[in-house]
């Protein structure tokens, strides 16, 4: 029952907790890109590929009590703090739902930007094109977030150190 | 004349129950119509399984392709002379929103869900592809089809040219709400669309409403929200859509364990196996997955033959709602009742959520993550439409989930009164025979 959403809870209990649904949205999407069985779609917003259904499904998982979310104010923006519950914890039990052990991956991917999040899925969005055509296509659609040559380098260094793990 | 630019002898009217008439003057969009990919779009009904709930809901994705199409060009007349535009997308907008959905397949969300498909890729490898749609696209340039893709996948470099075909006020949603509330027959989903696109603006890289239609735009919004939770999200649809999924979960399922079906299911080898080629995916319409479920209820597997049996007779499942928190222990007991009953559970006893559904409705910018509909002041500045707009707030902040549990009551019903399972499952479903 609920495979799907208790996938969502076992990532985020793999973690101390996940800060930013930008960051959750793309966490999910950079493990399915590696292959993990999660079966949220996904399609390109403004801001990168953004699952409407994730944001539906946690949506769910909070109303249920699975997953708790905190609005945390900081000095000139909010963001939302997202831990597993003792009822969430409970749900996992009875749970058939099985991913493969993210914990590594999930606790890197949490110290790492939102910013440069965006930018890994972004570009593991278009891994279809070549290195070139990639690097081209992020520019031309992430025009306002000024990517530097560095950070696309980065980026790919990133892809293959997930890639690795 | 160059392709791009040529034009019919005469403009061709389709007469549209939702738009009263719809014009095409392009050769290039006249062209695209009369492709096989398009035309394709005829036998894909636009909401699926809902004519089993609302007996009228019979459209297809062919006439809101083409409503999608009449709406965005209807927007670029009045676009045309306006600062921020460039007339020289305008063929490409056309032809972007008149191929948004070229790539759904039958009953999509089931298919997409059980295959691991995405629909919007087939849109890419059809427009791209060695397709008829293709050499249309390829007359205009040889970089045109990358064009349109991009566009429809919101990749495309121009964010104004992309919220015209898909942001929160759209042509795709004007189309599909007018249109889905038109063949339902309910009374919901009317809004005043052309006063919308009247006070539409091209301003820098998106499309921004005038504040004077601001009243215009809340009553969109609340069409949205009625459509969504009275249409989309009906129970009794969704009974249908768990059934249709259940069915191809069943069919691949036995494909895998090497079952011996009375008919080979050639069409669907390549959905067992998920390698779908454009080739098989395009030659699978409603047609042919009707035909099959016709051959299916009599297979001799008795959950596929009873699961289509159900489907194509309407023998849907029933229905409590279902709070998976507070009731995991009932949910737990049910389930080995069921299997004590000899009606395998993982078929016959389904949660399913609503926002499994493939549509979205209005949220305000979630850290920036989508654009918001912003009204365009007097005094040039933008706000928020949520922060204008009482009523859309009211909406906006509302969060509602639903689940639902879904069972074959009848075959309970069909239990022996002697059976102490039978009392125990109604109990549990908060029900009496």
């Amino acid at each position: 029952m609920l495979d799907n959403h208790a996938k969502l809870v076992k990532v985020i209990a793999s973690s101390d907790g996940i800060v930013g649904r930008k960051k959750l949205q793309k966490i999910i999407y950079i493990l399915k890109k590696l292959g993990y069985p999660f079966e949220e779609k996904y399609t390109f917003h403004f801001y990168g590929p953004y699952s409407e259904e994730l944001t539906l499904r946690m949506e769910e998982l909070t109303n249920l009590g699975f997953v708790s979310e905190v609005h945390e104010q900081k000095s000139n923006y909010y963001q939302y703090r997202y831990e597993v519950t003792e009822q969430g914890e409970d749900f996992l039990t009875h749970s058939n739902a099985s991913i493969p052990d993210v914990d590594m991956l999930v606790n890197d991917m949490t110290n790492q930007s939102s910013r440069f999040l965006e930018l890994v899925a972004t570009m593991l969005y278009f891994d279809d094109l070549s290195k070139e055509e990639v690097e081209q296509k992020v520019q031309e659609v992430k025009k306002k977030s000024n990517y530097t040559l560095e950070d696309l380098e980065a980026g790919w260094h990133y892809i293959q150190t997930l890639k690795n793990q | 004349m160059a392709y791009k630019d040529e034009k019919l002898h005469e403009e061709k009217v389709f007469k549209d129950p939702v738009h009263r008439y719809v014009h095409v003057r392009d050769r290039v969009i006249w062209d695209l119509i009369g492709t096989k990919e398009f035309q394709r779009l005829r036998r894909i009904k636009q909401l699926g399984t809902s004519n089993l709930t609302f007996h009228g809901a019979e459209h297809s994705r062919f006439n809101h392709s083409l409503g999608v199409y009449e709406i965005v060009r209807r927007i670029l007349v009045n676009f045309e002379d306006r600062p921020n535009w460039n007339k020289e997308e305008r063929l490409l907008c056309l032809c972007a929103a008149l191929l948004h959905d070229l790539g759904h397949g039958p009953f999509s969300h089931s298919f997409e869900k059980v295959f691991k498909l995405d629909h919007e890729e087939f849109t890419k490898q059809i427009i791209l592809g060695e397709t008829e749609v293709n050499v249309v696209l390829s007359k205009v340039a040889n970089d045109f089809p990358q064009k349109v893709a991009d566009v429809i996948n919101k990749t495309y470099k121009d964010k104004l040219v992309v919220s015209l075909i898909s942001s929160q006020i759209d042509a795709d949603r004007m189309d599909y709400l007018q249109r889905d509330a038109y063949f339902t027959g309910v009374s919901y989903g009317h809004f005043d669309m052309e006063r919308i696109l009247r006070v539409m603006r091209p301003y820098e890289d998106q499309v921004v409403v005038k504040e004077s239609g601001m009243h215009a735009v809340e009553d969109y919004i609340m069409s949205r929200y009625q459509m969504y939770w009275q249409v989309y999200f009906h129970p009794v649809t969704r009974s249908a859509e768990v059934i249709l999924t259940k069915i191809l979960h069943r069919v691949k399922q036995l494909y895998e364990q090497g079952y011996t079906f009375k008919m080979e299911p050639t069409h669907f080898v390549s959905f067992f196996e998920e390698k779908v080629s454009l080739e098989d995916y395009i030659l699978l319409d409603e047609a042919v997955v009707y035909y099959y479920f016709q051959m299916w209820a009599q297979e001799d597997d008795a959950i596929l033959r009873d699961l289509s049996y159900r489907f194509i007779n309407r023998k849907l499942f029933k229905y409590v709602e279902f709070n998976p928190n507070l009731q995991m222990k009932e949910w737990m007991e049910l389930y080995r009742l069921f299997n004590q009953i000899g009606l395998d559970p993982d078929y016959y006893l389904v949660v399913d959520s609503s926002s499994d559904l493939p549509y979205d409705f209005y949220r305000p910018g979630e850290e920036e993550e989508r654009l918001p509909i912003h009204l365009l002041m007097p005094n040039r500045e933008l706000k928020e439409l949520s922060r204008q707009s009482e009523i859309v707030e009211a909406i906006s902040g509302k969060k509602r989930t639903d689940h639902k549990l879904y069972y074959p009551r009848d075959a309970i019903i069909q239990l022996s009164d002697s059976q102490p399972e039978k009392k125990k499952i109604f109990e549990l479903l908060y029900q009496t025979e």
